[in-house]
């Protein structure tokens, strides 16, 4: 595999179109434990993405994942914003200068971008947030060699992972409020970061074939 | 130490809602009048509830005088996004601004107090915190 940046731009807005297509569904999570908006916040900002970085073939691929960064921080308006954007902004940073990325990058863009989303948010696994679906994904394209197969696996695990956080009571963000009531519904944050890492899976996948 | 400052510390306020914040505002100015500069950076540019970045950096970089400035915020992406906008400024405003763990309203009152009487950001921002956990019935 090898995404240049013309392909790097093309996956980031199949991810936008995914999160426009799951807009009402994500709301829905967010209204039973949260504040509603995350489906709105996400396809606000991944609108604003699609537009911001439609000029930037040219550009490096590192460039392009700090732009989407910037984008979400500046137009999400929820707490999606500053942890996804600063995700964006940590993958870009790891990527570098690179005019095109292999499979041996996903595992080290993923892993800053994690690293991120755990500073900023001050989080860990099981608080029933996105590192409950991220972090799982990461530690198997850590695991062994990456190739398309591992990465499908990862998509696995970060479903698993959702499903693993309607289990569990929340500790972060507004649902933290709601205590043990927030058992049984599965984490909006989690969600989003599972359409994303399979919409890149997709991507990958009919690139490859 | 930045020299230009009138000698009182700032405070932004930081909230998902603009009317929120205006209001915490309006309280306060009636206690201590417009001695200090307190300034609102809520809801995000398009109108809806939400916070933005951008927005306290640019309140950040419109009140600071060399004095320090204290944001209050309300809830998680308050946090975040406060932040984040100070990881965004140079030194020294960078390390004179600075982030309150306190209850939004009360925290907000009582840091405007104690700027109004020319105390330090340290102190300031001491006395946003300690109304973690006050009684408001004795």
């Amino acid at each position: 595999m090898a995404v240049n940046s013309a392909e790097l731009i093309e996956i980031i807005n199949l991810i936008a179109h995914d999160i426009q297509k799951n807009r009402d569904f994500l709301t829905e999570l967010d209204s039973a434990i949260g504040d509603a908006d995350h489906g709105i916040n996400m396809s606000k900002g991944f609108k604003a993405v699609t537009e911001k970085i439609s000029t930037m073939a040219d550009k490096d691929c590192g460039s392009i994942l700090k732009t989407v960064g910037m984008t979400l921080v500046s137009t999400v308006g929820g707490a999606s914003g500053p942890l996804y954007g600063t995700a964006f902004m940590r993958a870009g940073q790891a990527v570098g200068d690179k005019q095109q990325l292999g499979f041996e990058d996903i595992p080290i863009l993923l892993d800053a971008a994690l690293e991120g989303i755990k500073m900023r948010g001050k989080a860990v696994k099981g608080e029933k947030t996105i590192i409950d679906a991220l972090e799982p994904a990461v530690e198997v394209l850590k695991s062994s060699p990456m190739d398309i197969k591992l990465m499908n696996a990862a998509v696995k695990a970060a479903k698993d992972g959702v499903e693993y956080t309607k289990g569990i009571i929340a500790k972060k963000g507004r649902a933290s409020y709601l205590g043990e009531r927030s058992l049984g519904h599965q984490d909006p944050g989690a969600t989003s970061c599972y359409i994303m890492l399979s919409s890149t899976y997709k991507a990958i996948l009919d690139r490859n074939n | 130490m930045v020299e230009w400052g009138d000698g009182l510390v700032g405070i932004i306020l930081v909230s998902h809602s603009k009317k929120m914040a205006e209001g915490a505002k309006e309280i306060i100015e009636q206690v201590i009048g417009d001695k200090i500069k307190i300034k609102v950076a809520a809801g995000t540019s398009d109108n809806r509830l939400g916070t933005d970045v951008f927005l306290i950096e640019q309140k950040v970089l419109e009140i600071f005088d060399g004095d320090g400035v204290l944001i209050i915020p309300d809830l998680g992406s308050a946090v975040m996004s406060t932040e984040m906008a100070i990881e965004s400024l140079e030194e020294p405003i960078r390390s004179m601004t600075q982030l309150a763990d306190s209850p939004f309203f009360e925290g907000a009152i009582a840091a405007a107090m104690e700027a109004s009487f020319g105390k330090s950001l340290e102190e300031v921002k001491q006395a946003a915190e300690n109304t973690r956990g006050m009684k408001k019935i004795a």
